[in-house]
């Protein structure tokens, strides 16, 4: 039976590793290199690495890291941020990517979805999704959290799951960095609506909401940045305790 | 000297950086004329179907690594480099790929496709493959189709998505695995350095 995940996710810019709360605020985390091999010996599932510097030198650099952390680190790893082209894809996966990770490039353009798919399978290609509440729907917001898409994220995920898109990593900006738990809601709508797995991004403050996001949720895999960097839980701690409550993990 | 094919799949880094790690000598081969010299063949994967065996045939690669496997030298594949090795999959029907073992490629049915995560293999008989791995291991798994072969005797591994299906397979020289030791931690790296032994 498959397992689900825990991820540590790296938000890099410029080579630092930096968490924000709600995208502002930014704090220093650390050098994503060393917190990389410190996840994969805590028995962390995979690594995203997102490069949230809009600079050319930040990809430049976020390419080294990946390159850096792909020669002593075995697990699958999955680049993102400022990815909008095949081109930038296949250089992505060349640094040592194993998955790409594409926001707003898809919502301006998705056939890049279908481009990747078919020249490195629908398995590398991770949709990424920035969720915000407006109303009664979620809607699909682009740089980084500031900008409404117009697409509404249900009908969003279905279209990018037809087009290619192998998994989806669903971020709710209302949740990002508050602790507040996951938003189960956004999970279950996105989840029942495609049939490729969901990776839940955004709230988690304690060990129960990361247990709410896997059983309520029925998330894949399971998405942390802050409660990890900061030393909060470790990996171990956080599977130990999912185990000890049904939910089955990798050792 | 293990040569590893260079067929423009994305994770081919991966598995060479696995490699290096591990101190084990190796050549990347985009060219036939690097096949000289070469000992063990590694087919690595991810990728699609028809991007894959267009880009073999395109780098002169297919037929080469044909006679190889006909030859039963050594050889391992690794998920798209498994199913590459039977005659067509679902995933683009009507691409002819190398026919080495007969069975069909069918896509998964019963759960969320593809299939990503750490999922158990039980090995299913013998494999030097397997020292030190117990009865079963946790691998790195990253794909929609599965192997389903037509001689049940080629199966090694298997693992649970939703149904039971081979996850390795060895007749010969040639053995072939569906998930990524490359990217599947102590586990994974152990079972290259087993094959490398061999």
């Amino acid at each position: 039976m498959i397992t689900t995940r825990l991820i540590p996710c790296l938000d890099v810019d410029d080579g630092r590793v930096v968490k924000g709360i709600k995208f502002k605020g930014i704090r220093d985390a650390g050098d994503p290199v060393d917190l990389a091999k410190r996840y994969n010996t805590q028995n962390a599932d995979e690594l995203v690495f997102l490069d949230i510097g809009a600079s050319y030198k930040s990809r430049e650099t976020m390419l080294n890291v990946v390159e850096a952390v792909s020669r002593e680190v075995f697990i699958p790893l999955t680049v993102g941020g400022g990815i909008r082209t095949v081109v930038d894809m296949r250089n992505a996966l060349m640094a040592g990517a194993d998955k790409v990770a594409i926001c707003s490039a898809a919502l301006a353009n998705p056939e890049v979805l279908s481009e990747g798919a078919y020249q490195f399978g629908a398995q590398c290609v991770v949709l990424s999704i920035d969720a915000k509440r407006e109303g009664e729907n979620w809607y699909a917001f682009t740089h980084g959290g500031r900008k409404n898409s117009g697409r509404e994220v249900v009908e969003w995920a279905k279209e990018a799951a037809k087009l290619g898109a192998g998994e989806i990593l669903l971020n709710s900006i209302d949740r990002d960095g508050t602790k507040a738990g996951f938003d189960i809601e956004l999970l279950n709508a996105v989840g029942q609506a495609v049939n490729i797995p969901v990776i839940a991004s955004g709230g988690a403050g304690t060990l129960p909401q990361i247990l709410e996001a896997v059983n309520a949720g029925n998330a894949d895999a399971v998405l942390l940045a802050s409660l990890l960097h900061y030393g909060e839980f470790t990996v171990q701690e956080i599977k130990t305790y999912l185990e000890k409550n049904g939910v089955k993990m990798r050792w | 000297m293990i040569g590893v094919i260079d067929y423009g799949a994305g994770n081919l880094r991966s598995v060479k950086k696995a490699l290096d790690f591990l101190g084990v000598k190796n050549r990347v081969i985009d060219d036939p004329a690097q096949l000289s010299g070469i000992e063990k063949m590694l087919l690595p994967g991810v990728g699609a179907f028809q991007a894959s065996v267009e880009q073999l045939q395109k780098k002169s690669l297919f037929d080469p690594v044909k006679v190889w496997l006909q030859e039963d030298r050594p050889f391992l594949g690794i998920c798209l480099g498994m199913q590459v090795l039977f005659q067509d999959g679902e995933e683009n029907p009507g691409i002819t790929a190398l026919g080495i073992v007969d069975g069909s490629v069918p896509r998964f049915q019963h759960e969320r496709v593809p299939q990503i995560g750490w999922n158990k293999v039980f090995f299913t008989r013998e494999t030097p493959l397997a020292n030190g791995l117990g009865k079963d291991a946790y691998f790195y798994f990253l794909h929609g189709f599965y192997v389903a072969p037509k001689d049940p005797a080629v199966v090694v591994g298997e693992t649970e998505y939703g149904i039971r299906y081979p996850s390795m397979i060895a007749r010969g020289n040639m053995t072939a695995v569906q998930f990524h030791p490359e990217k599947s931690g102590e586990n994974g790296l152990t079972l290259l350095k087993n094959w490398v032994a061999i």
